[in-house]
């Protein structure tokens, strides 16, 4: 697992800011207030984007200033702006609730992420674009956005569970593609795009129909 | 085969038609948006259907877009269930169009509002589906499959009950995570495919099949896993399955008709993609047992739920999932018997669920009711629903003379072949099982007298418009084309399309 080597500034840099994009997926899980998991996610995208342009200038692919500017605007800017904008006219509430408390939660996506981070090291992928850390700390991040997903039952908490998932994807697609064709990584994330209005629409039906942002009485269909 | 530009104008249709229809539709007013539904999707339906005899085993592509034996085969439920269920939806819209006509002006307003809705999704519905198997590539595939998941999202939200509003969100949820899942499928097939295509590649399907047998197998492994998984939540597959009655029972009926028939092939057109690459590189073994595992639970489960169901709907979108897990085992069986079972399977059962759906929408349009043991006698209220929906569901049985006896026939005998005995008698005695929860519970609601009911209605019935009728009746003619005498044509693609999924490169 280890390399001979010892890691270059490069590398550091990148597992560094990979660490940081776990760890603001772990705070996401840990913030009670749905503003503040909102901002988290802008932030972790802001830095999402930051590795790209790092990755850009460090390894000489041009085309991903490009991809790291387009998905700075559109995650790290419309998209928080536009959830944030459907929870101000949503005002009834603004804390989230958790299936298990906090401290539980977090044990839970320890177990999760460290499962992750193993076993993709196990895999033995590796990339000459970043350390294969990069690799197993992105597959962790997916891994604990689907257990914010889980664990949380509000409708705001489970689709920025599902944006923050799609940044550890493209945290992975940095590590494992990074030389996909620019107009395919566009069209990802416009389709994020489409998919984030998508989400916004049904979670105003949601909250047009129940008055609440609670997911927890959303068991009619069963069986 | 690509020089013929006729061809190519084939697939500009089908690529632009019913976008365009769509955007009509925000325009236009109840009426016309649903001729134009109809106009669309019968020029559709022969644009696929001129395609069946062209593409054989070669290739027709046009920059984006790219079709051989195996997409046509994928384009065929949709453009058939787009026709029938646009002609459906007259039927469906018109007793409410003339409800609203006579009502208020708020009334009218707000049916106006439905109608342009459902037009507008509706055929953006078709069109994202028409796309994913003409799309030339996995990225592009999986952006299509994606367009497809938000689109019926909406469609499932638009009769705005509780009950659509939850089927919506989990849905959307669930559906996205495992979109989610297959992206990084599609990502780690290209770190594959860079081992030997070059860092920068697009990803399209005929240079990547084609070095398959060259990419390192440990990437293949865990794309086509992460694939089957994430496509497959889509597909319906047992235990990501768990939206799927909930959308299928809760969305409007021309649009169960479609998700059920259509959405769910193409999502199998995705993971069988990536069978064609993963079975060069792995050989046989690995992906088929994946797909064996998913499919024997996906039917398990299906049938012991189609035994204790409750509602019309859930009971149809329970058999959806049951013939999705057929599809998955007669898929890992790999002879090429059980393959062309498998595709002719796929045109069967979207021909036979589409009908059995748009069938269940005029019961219970007509008793007011999605309760299995509030509906009684069918066959005395509705002289022509009834029985259609009968033979529907008779052919969804798989009984014979329909297609699905057919191709279910050639799925066991492909397994037979194989030497996979355990698990062709597992398929044997689980589709038994299925057959007789779903022949029983729906026996009952057409056969039994009505007077037996709890709450009897005595109420005379009467047809629905014939526009509700002449559908059900021509999935029942295509249903017993198929089965009995398939087009020398049709035959011909099946097999083209099933040597594809053998290892044959299209060119």
């Amino acid at each position: 697992m280890g390399g001979q080597s010892v890691p270059d500034l490069f590398d550091g840099t990148a597992t560094t800011i990979a660490v940081v994009v776990l760890l603001l997926e772990f705070l996401m899980l840990r913030s009670a207030l749905l503003r503040a998991q909102v901002r988290l996610y802008a932030v972790q995208s802001l830095v999402v984007s930051v590795l790209a342009a790092v990755v850009a200038g460090g390894r000489g692919v041009p085309e991903l200033y490009a991809l790291a500017a387009v998905s700075f605007a559109l995650k790290a800017v419309i998209v928080p702006w536009l959830i944030l904008r459907l929870m101000r006219d949503a005002s009834t509430e603004i804390a989230g609730s958790g299936v298990l408390g906090v401290a539980s939660e977090i044990m839970v996506a320890l177990v999760v992420a460290a499962f992750g981070f193993f076993t993709v090291n196990v895999l033995d992928i590796h990339s000459d674009v970043l350390p294969a850390s990069a690799l197993s700390l992105a597959f962790a991040v997916v891994l604990v956005a689907f257990v914010l997903i889980i664990m949380r039952r509000d409708v705001v908490s489970q689709a920025v569970g599902f944006f923050s998932l799609e940044n550890g994807v493209s945290l992975v697609s940095l590590v494992v593609a990074a030389g996909m064709p620019l107009i395919l990584e566009v069209a990802f994330l416009f389709d994020l795009l489409v998919a984030v209005v998508v989400f916004g629409v049904l979670m105003r039906v949601h909250h047009g129909r129940t008055r609440s942002l609670s997911t927890a009485g959303l068991t009619r269909l069963r069986g | 085969m690509s020089g013929v530009p006729f061809l190519d104008v084939l697939l500009l249709v089908l690529a632009l038609l019913p976008v365009a229809a769509a955007l009509a539709s925000v325009v236009l007013p109840h009426r016309a948006a649903a001729t134009l539904s109809l106009v669309a999707g019968l020029v559709c339906l022969a644009a696929v259907l001129r395609l069946v005899p062209a593409v054989g085993g070669g290739v027709v592509a046009v920059g984006f877009l790219r079709v051989d034996a195996l997409s046509v085969v994928f384009l065929l439920p949709t453009a058939f269930l787009y026709a029938v269920a646009a002609a459906f939806t007259i039927g469906y819209l018109g007793d409410e169009a003339a409800q609203a006509a006579r009502g208020s002006a708020a009334e009218r307003r707000e049916f106006g509002r439905y109608s342009r809705l459902f037009f507008v999704g509706f055929n953006a519905f078709a069109w994202s589906m028409f796309c994913a198997p003409m799309a030339d590539g996995l990225a592009l595939l999986w952006i299509a499959v994606e367009v497809t998941t938000v689109i019926s999202a909406l469609l499932v939200a638009l009769d705005n009950t509780e009950g659509a509003t939850e089927a919506a969100w989990k849905y959307v949820l669930i559906a996205s995570c495992g979109l989610g899942i297959g992206l990084l499928a599609t990502i780690v097939m290209y770190y594959a495919g860079a081992q030997s295509l070059g860092q920068s590649y697009d990803l399209a399907l005929q240079p990547l099949i084609g070095h398959a047998a060259a990419l390192p197998a440990t990437p293949v492994r865990l794309a086509f896993v992460l694939a089957v998984v994430g496509f497959g939540t889509k597909v319906g597959l047992v235990p990501m399955h768990t939206w799927l009655p909930d959308a299928h029972a809760e969305a409007p009926t021309p649009v169960s008709a479609l998700l059920s028939g259509s959405l769910l092939a193409v999502s199998l057109y995705a993971i069988l993609r990536y069978y064609q690459v993963a079975h060069v590189t792995l050989g046989d073994a690995f992906p088929q047992r994946v797909l064996l595992v998913f499919g024997i639970a996906s039917l398990l489960l299906a049938a012991l739920s189609l035994l204790q169901q409750n509602d019309l709907k859930r009971l149809l979108a329970y058999s959806s999932v049951e013939h999705m897990g057929i599809l998955a085992i007669g898929v890992s069986f790999g002879t090429p018997l059980a393959l062309a079972g498998v595709l002719l399977h796929v045109l069967a059962h979207a021909a036979a669920k589409g009908n059995a759906f748009l069938g269940a929408g005029v019961l219970v349009r007509s008793f007011q009711t999605k309760s299995l043991t509030r509906i009684r006698g069918a066959i005395d209220r509705l002289p022509w629903s009834g029985p259609l929906f009968l033979a529907s569901v008779l052919a969804l049985c798989a009984l014979p003379p329909f297609g699905l006896f057919r191709s279910e026939f050639e799925i066991v005998a492909g397994g037979v072949d194989s030497t996979r005995d355990v698990p062709t008698a597992i398929l044997v005695v689980l589709v038994t099982l299925a057959f007789l929860g779903l022949l029983g519970a729906v026996a009952r609601l057409v056969l039994t007298p009505a007077s037996t009911a709890p709450a009897a209605s005595t109420a005379r019935g009467r047809e629905p418009s014939v526009w509700m009728v002449t559908p059900v009746l021509v999935g029942v003619l295509a249903l017993l084309l198929l089965g009995v005498h398939p087009p020398a044509d049709l035959d011909a693609l099946l097999r083209a399309a099933a040597g594809q999924l053998g290892g044959v490169v299209a060119s």
